[in-house]
């Protein structure tokens, strides 16, 4: 003890390394003593979920996925399940592998900070929270039969009627001919990922300037944005669906979109 | 207080204390740091940390927590394979013998269902933790990626575990979950240009996952098989390259 002491008054406040026994092994283990506890306590108390054995021709309805999986259920609501359970993710999960090489941000390295970061942690926020986690919420306790929306504390009445989303973008803008639609459909999702990656570039040159830019480099630019643009496709396609019931934006005869 | 001392002088000096514990711990600088690299546990931390590294505030203890929950469905999960036979025929009734026959049964399935479901909130927590504090930057890159594979494992263990107790919930879930394979671009034989690559409901990547077209016997096998040998042992592995990073690229913190 004693020696402890005496090392602590010869190196006073230069070094505020402390020694990890017994100072973070204690926490550590304090920690988890309480987490065990409340484990074990709520297993005590809640059991873990069994139904009927399993039925493979009896479809429950809703048929809802685990959970942490329900904001992949959510997004099929609004895209076709090629693009919300395969593509989406694919590119959520390299994107979020992407986050250390796109951000050449060096501040903010090891500590608490939005002022030095605001739009890093704003659009990480916007993903993660508002998006992911809210579109879980919907899915756990606001969707009833036939995936339709449901106030948690109201009856599930499976005749409920929904007006129908068969409406599509082309279609409201006047194009009949399928042809024509398809080419419109095409023009007006890739005009939206070059109008919207300019709108970015525009945005950061305004918001970082020019050198840093420079510094940010093309590929770095391009990755940034594609991600972005689609990330922001869910809510405009939310958007589409709840003021305009438009089903697709982009039909042709092997994808819709 | 003095009888204390003496009572404790007492009980540590006697013979049977000392045939137990060989020797004291004297509380000397060397022997704290020893504590840490001298024991197979404790060596994974450094010998020495900053002082707001310790403090909760920074890590939320997200990362240890989570490790904790692995460790706990390591535990609870090696109990119920003892019980539990991936087969049709015998899974279900195998899970209502654990829940009523089994001493422990009940307590040890619903440990493994909540750790599970709390190591999938607390990963999504310890992610969120390490961007506020930006630890993913230089050099911490290639942990940062390391860790999104860990995510993903972890929910896929929380996945494949999902479809073993063979009730109603169980299938349905995973029928919802999978059906996205069907609609893979090329390999799924919904999804777009199916046709160039020849996919149909028998042999594409749903059928893959499945082991068949339809969910069946074939499936139980296969993420049983998943659950409890694949994925834990790539998990491992990533866990072990994860925390040889923390320590080589050293903890962030701020620059003193
Ligand atoms: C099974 C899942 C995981 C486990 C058990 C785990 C465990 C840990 C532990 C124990 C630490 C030490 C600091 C702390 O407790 O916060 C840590 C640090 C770290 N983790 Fe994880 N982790 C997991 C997943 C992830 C994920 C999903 C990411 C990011 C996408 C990630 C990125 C990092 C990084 C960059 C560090 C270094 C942090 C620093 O130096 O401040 N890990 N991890």
């Amino acid at each position: 003890m004693a020696e402890v002491a005496e090392e602590r008054q010869k190196s006073p406040v230069v070094d505020d390394k402390i020694h990890t026994w017994p100072h973070l092994v204690r926490v550590e283990f304090l920690v988890a003593l309480f987490v065990m506890i409340v484990l074990t306590l709520w297993s005590v108390v809640v059991d873990a979920p069994l139904e009927e054995p399993a039925n493979p021709t009896r479809t429950p309805n809703p048929s809802k996925a685990p959970w942490y999986f329900l904001g992949l259920q959510e997004m099929l609501v609004y895209f076709d399940p090629w693009l919300a359970g395969v593509v989406l993710p694919s590119l959520i999960i390299v994107g979020l592998m992407m986050i250390p090489f796109i951000d050449i941000n060096q501040k903010g390295n090891g500590y608490y900070t939005f002022k030095e970061r605001k739009i890093e942690i704003l659009t990480f926020f916007f993903g993660f929270h508002i998006l992911w986690v809210s579109m879980i919420i919907i899915g756990t306790f606001f969707r009833g039969p036939g995936w339709n929306l449901f106030w948690p504390w109201q009856r599930w009445d499976p005749h409920k009627v929904v007006a129908l989303a068969n409406v599509d973008l082309p279609y409201l803008l006047g194009f009949r001919d399928y042809f024509w639609s398809s080419v419109c459909g095409g023009v007006l999702v890739l005009g939206y990922f070059v109008f919207a990656t300019l709108a970015f570039y525009l945005w950061i040159l305004r918001i970082k300037g020019k050198e840093f830019l420079e510094r940010w480099g093309m590929v770095r630019f391009l990755i940034t944005a594609l991600l972005f643009v689609t990330m922001l496709s869910l809510p405009a396609k939310m958007f589409l669906r709840l003021a305009f019931n438009i089903k697709y934006v982009w039909v042709t005869p092997w994808f819709n979109i | 207080m003095k009888k204390w001392e003496e009572l404790k002088k007492d009980i540590t000096e006697s013979q049977v204390w000392r045939a137990i514990f060989r020797h004291g711990y004297e509380d000397t600088p060397r022997n704290r740091v020893l504590m840490v690299t001298a024991n197979v546990w404790l060596h994974l931390h450094p010998a020495k940390v900053r002082r707001h590294g310790v403090r909760m505030r920074f890590t939320w203890c997200m990362g240890g927590l989570t490790f904790l929950m692995f460790l706990v469905t390591v535990v609870t999960g090696i109990y119920l394979m003892f019980y539990y036979r991936p087969v049709a025929e015998y899974a279900y009734a195998d899970m209502k013998y654990l829940e009523f026959d089994m001493p422990f049964g009940m307590l040890m399935r619903n440990m493994h269902r909540w750790s599970a479901h709390a190591m999938v909130v607390f990963v999504w927590l310890h992610m969120f933790r390490v961007f506020l504090t930006g630890s993913y930057k230089p050099p911490r890159e290639f942990n940062w990626v390391v860790g999104v594979l860990l995510l993903v494992l972890t929910l896929l263990l929380s996945f494949t575990g999902y479809l073993l107790p063979w009730d109603q919930l169980s299938i349905w879930a995973v029928t919802v979950g999978s059906n996205m394979a069907r609609a893979t671009p090329l390999l799924g034989h919904e999804g777009p240009f199916a046709e160039l690559v020849g996919a149909n409901p028998i042999y594409d990547a749903r059928a893959f996952l499945f082991g068949g077209g339809e969910i069946g016997p074939h499936t139980l096998l296969r993420f049983y098989i998943l659950h409890c040998i694949f994925i834990p042992l790539v998990t491992s592995l990533l866990l072990a390259i994860h925390f040889w990073r923390i320590r080589r690229d050293s903890f962030s913190g701020p620059p003193l």
